[in-house]
């Protein structure tokens, strides 16, 4: 099948080019360059990590038998007009060392063909897309990452009339990569509604209120494997949305509801699920307020019951906590949604200091403060396992008792001239290890309890001369539990546009264990060309979202030596 | 082996296409504003004069840069070559309401848009952000820079001006 849509493909830019070549033939004897027949365009990108490892059993260092790693894909688009066709073809030879499992050998992992015409849109073949905010649908990919859930069906799109669009997707979704494309064996299909009254009413449209509505049901199929329980073959879920601003002012709001759905999720209890999210918000001119608030009850949905972690997920329930950049704040105690529920909320106040004042100084300031919650549902346990198999009962509205997570953070930044800014932030983080299970010791042993940190970041830009920037980050982190203190100094040095130059080095140095109080040096330099980038990385990292060269990108942890190539054409 | 056969084939043609096909229109994707109103990036329009894309996300620093950067000569840019700058978000829903709060809060006078599930990106054929494309005045992709450094920002106004003559 993979050979044919390659090869097919390949036919069809080879007539594209037979083509061109005969037009080329043609202009030469009368040149009108501005009649040039349209043969449609490629477009496309590539991105290749080689990755060679060293052993270092001092930081847990992992080391494949292959001792080196190659993670690379590249996609290809051909658009004509209308219509347009593309795939990628992806290589993991073998996969990084960090990256999910269902990553292996060399093929086609995603093909397609659409064509708009008019009101209709139609997709064959893979697509990704999302209903609302996705809380019953979302088909996704984070290829740094190691995710992707594409659907492989038909997806239409219809626009009943301005203002008004319906869509509708089915097919089966991805869960695997084995020198090919491997979907899940159930069924997905869904389609969503959306209302925007301003286009949809004329009398609306000068209006400074505006509106959105929506409404989505999804469904899933899988047959029913088990020979212990009555399982529901058919799961549907539906949810409802709107959006509203006006003027200063925005509100959004999605409910969703999914019927029982047992899953080695819930631990094959037959409850039903819900979730909402709801955000306020308000700004003006240099203010912002932000305001969210999330409950989630039971709400794992894939197309495979079995399934479990990253895999297959239909629908998508965000962290209500900011994902942050630099490397103390950002890779040790980052949130991930504990999807079984939760009930979150954030606030956040943006402010900027006006310039020529006596706080703001000749450029101004600016101020960003910001607090997030996680709290366990509120929900009491029933033993009815025997029996119904609710597993509890619940209150959607209500908080429980135990905290799982809180981040609470200031940033203050500052031009103080042409040549020097500079930014600091305070972070304050307290991470329910015992239900997020995220903070391990080196040897891969369990941290207990609760993780308390204090992180203190100062970044600073100093313009050396005209095109020469040298950037250091200083950070620290305190405290009592897991790997106690940490520091870290970044220094950057870039000649722009084409060279980054960057050390740094995290220092362990308040870990209980004195054997682990070690050092993580790491150095790169970074070629970049208008839409080429070649990179070349050695040190020690632990795992996490690394920002270094000007891109963030999440990374495993490793000691040796990676190099890297992205490229768009 | 016969799929690495058909992949090279496949971009042999695709790198002799391209060659000869030069200049690349922007793809047309449907992205929202920030009040979720539905807009088709191939309506993307400065009345002949050249658009600066830019893709960037609310937790990523260099992007932020440089917007920021940007922001604070952007008036001069506008004013000398009639550039218009047209932001676009790759935040998911986690992080997507905080985008009109932040772009509001900087007082960016960009046109912003939200790609939430990376159907622009994935158009563009963006690997990370920041990436940052000049469209000249007919819808050609002329020029692009995927990082940002200190100092982008005065090529990036080189070759505007080298589009608008001045």
């Amino acid at each position: 099948m993979k050979y044919c849509v390659a090869a097919c493909f390949a036919a069809l830019l080879f007539l594209s080019n037979l083509s061109s070549l005969r037009a080329q033939q043609d202009s030469t004897v009368a040149p009108s360059p501005s009649a040039a027949p349209d043969f449609g365009q490629i477009q496309g990108n590539f991105q290749a990590v080689f990755q060679t490892y060293n052993q270092d059993s001092a930081i847990s260092a992992v080391v494949p038998p292959e001792q080196s790693t190659l993670n690379a894909f590249t996609n290809l688009i051909y658009t004509r007009g209308k219509f347009s066709a593309g795939m990628r073809y992806e290589s993991y030879l073998p996969r990084q060392v960090g990256y999910p499992g269902r990553f292996a050998g060399s093929g086609i992992g995603y093909r397609y063909a659409s064509y708009t015409m008019d009101e209709l849109s139609v997709t064959i073949g893979n697509f990704y897309d999302q209903f609302g905010q996705g809380l019953v649908f979302r088909s996704y990919e984070e290829r740094n990452l190691g995710l992707d859930n594409a659907m492989d069906g038909i997806k239409v799109a219809y626009q009943v009339m301005p203002g008004f669009v319906v869509k509708g997707v089915y097919g089966k979704m991805r869960f695997n990569f084995n020198d090919g494309l491997i979907n899940t064996d159930s069924y997905v299909r869904g389609i969503d509604g959306e209302i925007n009254l301003n286009e949809l009413i004329t009398k609306f449209n000068e209006s400074s209120t505006s509106i959105t509505i929506g409404g989505s049901f999804v469904s899933k199929y899988q047959r029913d494997n088990r020979s212990d329980l009555v399982l529901p073959e058919n799961v549907g879920a539906w949810a409802g949305r709107f959006n509203l601003y006006r003027g200063n002012f925005g509100m959004s709001a999605e409910y969703a509801y999914k019927i029982n759905d047992p899953s080695a999720d819930n631990k094959y209890i037959y409850h039903d699920g819900q979730a909402l999210l709801v955000n306020m918000n308000y700004t003006t001119k240099g203010f912002s307020l932000n305001l969210d608030g999330k409950t989630i009850d039971n709400m794992s949905y894939r197309p495979d019951r079995t399934l479990q972690i990253t895999d297959a997920m239909i629908n998508y329930l965000p962290a209500m906590t900011t994902q942050h950049t630099y490397l103390l704040a950002g890779t040790f105690y980052p949130y991930a949604t504990q999807p079984l529920g939760e009930v979150a909320y954030q606030a956040e106040v943006g402010y900027k200091v006006k310039k020529n004042t006596k706080l703001g100084g000749k450029y101004g300031m600016d101020i960003l403060v910001s607090s997030s919650q996680a709290y366990a549902p509120d929900k009491e346990v029933v033993n009815d396992l025997e029996t119904t198999r609710l597993g509890y009962t619940n209150n959607l509205f209500g908080t429980g008792d135990q905290l799982y997570y809180a981040d609470f953070n200031a940033t203050v930044k500052r031009k103080f001239s042409k040549k020097f800014n500079a930014t600091a932030i305070y972070y304050n983080f307290v991470y329910n290890n015992d239900v997020i299970a995220g903070a391990r010791q080196l040897n891969g042993e369990e941290v207990v309890g609760t993780v308390y940190a204090d992180v203190f970041v100062l970044d600073m830009n100093i313009k050396t001369k005209d095109k020469h920037n040298l950037n250091l980050v200083a950070q620290y982190l305190s405290s009592d539990q897991h790997q106690g203190d940490w520091a870290s100094l970044q220094a950057e040095y870039s000649i722009s546009p084409h060279w980054i130059f960057a050390i740094l080095n995290m220092y362990n140095f308040g870990n209980d264990i004195k054997d682990d109080r070690l050092h993580y040096p790491f150095g790169s330099v970074t070629y970049v060309k208008n839409a080429n980038r070649i990179s070349m990385e050695y040190g020690k990292r632990r795992a996490g979202i690394f920002c270094v060269g000007g891109v963030c990108r999440p990374v495993p942890a490793s000691n040796g030596l990676t190099v890297t190539i992205t490229s768009s054409f | 082996m016969k799929s690495i056969l058909s992949l090279s084939l496949v971009l042999l043609f695709a790198v002799s296409i391209s060659a000869q096909s030069g200049t690349k229109k922007l793809p047309a994707v449907n992205v929202k504003d920030l009040k979720g109103g539905t807009v088709s990036t191939g309506k993307f329009n400065n009345n002949g004069k050249p658009i600066v894309i830019s893709f960037w996300a609310t937790w990523c620093g260099p992007c932020k840069k440089e917007l920021n950067t940007i922001a604070e000569e952007y008036s001069d840019w506008q004013e000398e070559t009639g550039v218009k700058l047209i932001a676009i978000s790759i935040d998911d829903t986690r992080s997507a309401s905080k985008v009109a709060p932040y772009v509001n809060a900087q007082a960016w006078d960009y046109e912003v848009y939200l790609d939430s599930n990376q159907d622009f990106k994935r158009a563009m054929n963006v690997n990370n952000v920041p990436h940052t494309f000049l469209i000249d005045g007919k819808g050609n992709i002329v020029w692009q820079h995927n990082n940002y450094s200190p100092g982008d920002e005065a090529e990036l106004l080189e070759q505007i001006k080298k589009l608008t003559g001045k």
